[in-house]
């Protein structure tokens, strides 16, 4: 009689006492029935609700394509100039888009800058008020703070799933996919800035009797650009990250042929689309950089120090 | 005083969880310390009575942790009470909804902070006329209307310049027109001087003193400085532990400290140079002697006595009518501080 339990202690500290196999096979049906359920009854109305944001993107992917490339290379080189105020870095930039061009990627490069500027624009719209709203309320920072860290983590291919039960294969997929891993940064930069706005001036701007508008607009947004300004450079990095996998569901731009080498063990094409990837990166960082520091060209002090 | 603007009635602040249960036992007479150690909450000010003049400079002064920037901040409402009232003009801010206390902080109360708290991301001029922007003013006059402020106190040209460009008086000079575009009756001006290097703050304290004389604000300032209280003061009130230890024009409390704590802060003082003859003469009809106007400081009739070889002084009026006397040995002894058991001052 000993030695049984024994045998029944040992079995119990070796093996997790886990649900039974039939419990855990019921529960993952539940799950995937009720979701199928949900995506078969809502997929349509889900599909329409970005139906705009579909029609923008494609839109401006058409423009970009169909613009002639002079044109292009002059609207590059001329922003360039306009966000950093330097001729190397703009020049440099044409000449990036250029060699891009050389190689035969103008027309994937274009995809690419339309899907990024979406996706840029998109987590801009939705991170900044989530940030300035975490920045208001405690409470509101302690329950998005979490869902920010999951968006982060969380394995790219998990979120995808249902994604793609609900929307199927696309390019409205590959911008939520983008968005949902890019977003982030903007939220949590966006609530630091605003957090660290200095006091003294915010009880400034209370003693004159601003309201709220007029503290969010004049002060808060204004001594948070910083933070802000790291954010989307942060958002438009991440974005670019993602282009490779946002291709594997059906979003046009360099990351396709990045797959197709991966496929076919394509050495010099993985190459030249992932080195485009990386000029358009550098030219989006530096230029935004620089256009966030002349933003705060008068925080320095020149003429006493 | 009959015509108090600003009258700061039975002012209590409580710092801590739940300072609304703790008000009772503060009522009845619990020590600040007692408060800390038992029930972890910090009495901020303790009964605070004050009778602020119109058009006149009050001044509220104590050391760091004395309370003096908390009870500013409640004539303006940036603080709330635990528990009485501040009225200005017959209402009581307190009672005030946030509409009504926001037109109260844009149209009559402005302030100046010790650490200027200017936009840095906007120029000069566009500070100068924040006031007036959050007002509800076009920008473009706000700025034109507040051109005159920033040349009344000297900065005239720097208008583009942004704040981070300029030396820390420049920028205080900055939040002083800012507060004074508003047209605000009243200007609150929390250790307004007091981040400047020495010879900028008198410098500041110049332009305040002459703008007042023009002006004629009802202006409440704090310091930690007896000097600069002495100075610009009309009437001080001098603040410890969160209470008001003594309240009264700068003679009376040169000449007669409340308590040691007052007479140990004095002891430093110039007395020659602030305490004016009206403090030290009887009255009388005619006197023998040099001739001194009323507010003639001490130093220059111990100066005059001295070199004139005599024992008394005529005090005259404006016309020049003799209105007293002063002796020598009066001005002498009124150079040596005051022992407070030598002058029965009362407390308040």
């Amino acid at each position: 009689m000993p030695q049984f339990y024994g045998a029944i202690m040992f079995e119990f500290f070796t093996d997790f006492p886990d649900m039974s196999r039939r419990d855990l096979r019921d529960f993952k049906l539940a799950v995937d029935g009720a979701f199928r359920d949900f995506s078969r009854e809502n997929g349509e109305a889900i599909e329409s609700f970005f139906d705009p944001l579909l029609w923008f993107l494609i839109w401006l992917e058409k423009l970009l394509v169909a613009t002639p490339w002079p044109v292009i290379l002059i609207v590059v080189g001329g922003l360039a100039y306009l966000g950093s105020r330097s001729w190397k870095l703009a020049l440099g930039s044409m000449l990036s888009f250029a060699l891009i061009g050389y190689f035969g990627m103008w027309e994937d490069t274009m995809s690419t800058i339309a899907l990024i500027s979406v996706a840029t624009l998109l987590c801009i719209l939705i991170g900044m008020p989530l940030g300035i709203w975490m920045a208001k309320s405690d409470r509101v920072q302690a329950v998005i703070t979490p869902i920010l860290d999951v968006m982060q983590t969380i394995p790219i291919f998990v979120y995808l799933l249902p994604v793609l039960m609900l929307l199927g294969i696309g390019k409205v997929p590959g911008l939520i996919a983008v968005c949902v891993y890019a977003m982030p940064p903007m939220v949590r930069l966006t609530n630091l800035g605003i957090r660290l706005v200095d006091r003294d001036v915010l009880e400034a701007a209370n003693a004159f009797g601003a309201n709220d508008k007029q503290k969010l607009f004049g002060v808060q947004i204004p001594l948070a650009l910083p933070n802000i300004f790291a954010g989307i450079n942060q958002t438009i990095m991440m974005a670019l990250a993602m282009v490779v996998i946002a291709s594997m569901i059906g979003v046009r731009g360099l990351g396709i042929p990045v797959l197709q080498a991966i496929q076919n063990q394509y050495l010099a094409l993985g190459f030249m689309n992932g080195l485009a990837i990386v000029g358009l990166a550098i030219i989006f960082d530096r230029v935004s950089q620089k256009y966030g520091k002349r933003l705060q060209e008068h925080r320095g002090g020149h003429d006493h120090g | 005083m009959a015509d108090a603007k600003i009258k700061i009635k039975n002012l209590f602040k409580i710092f801590g969880n739940k300072p609304d249960q703790i008000m009772p036992l503060v009522r009845q007479g619990m020590s600040k310390q007692e408060l800390l150690d038992e029930h972890k909450h910090v009495l901020g000010l303790s009964d605070i009575n004050i009778d602020i003049p119109e058009k006149r400079i009050h001044v509220i002064m104590g050391l760091s942790g004395s309370g003096k920037s908390t009870l500013i901040r409640h004539i303006n409402r940036l603080i709330e009470p635990t528990d009485g009232q501040v009225i200005v003009d017959g209402d009581d801010v307190m009672e005030m909804s946030s509409g009504q206390l926001m037109q109260f902080r844009r149209f009559k109360a402005s302030m100046v902070f010790q650490k200027f708290a200017l936009l840095p991301h906007r120029t000069v001029a566009q500070n100068a006329a924040y006031g007036l922007t959050i007002q509800g003013v076009d920008e473009g006059e706000a700025v034109e209307r507040s051109q005159r402020w920033l040349e009344r106190v000297g900065l005239g040209g720097f208008e583009k310049h942004f704040p981070a460009q300029l030396s820390g008086g420049m920028q205080q000079r900055v939040g002083l027109a800012r507060a004074l575009a508003t047209d605000a009756e009243i200007l609150l001006m929390d250790e307004a001087f007091s981040a400047l290097d020495p010879l900028i703050r008198n410098d500041m304290q110049g332009i305040l003193l002459d703008l007042q004389k023009e002006l004629h604000k009802t202006i409440v300032f704090i310091t930690h400085d007896l000097d600069e209280a002495l100075r610009i003061g009309d009437q001080i009130s001098i603040l410890r532990d969160g209470a008001v230890i003594q309240d009264g024009n700068p003679q009376d409390i040169i000449m007669r400290p409340a308590d040691d704590y007052i007479s140990d802060f004095i002891k430093d003082i110039n007395r020659g140079r602030v305490i004016k003859v009206s403090t030290l003469m009887t009255s009388a009809k005619r006197a023998a002697g040099p001739k001194f106007e009323t507010n003639a400081l001490l130093e220059d009739v111990l100066t005059t006595l001295n070199q004139s070889k005599t024992d008394t002084g005529a005090v005259i009026d404006g016309k020049g009518k003799v209105i007293g006397k002063i002796t020598m040995k009066d001005a002498i002894m009124a150079m040596a501080r005051p022992k407070r058991s030598q002058t029965g001052a009362r407390y308040k």
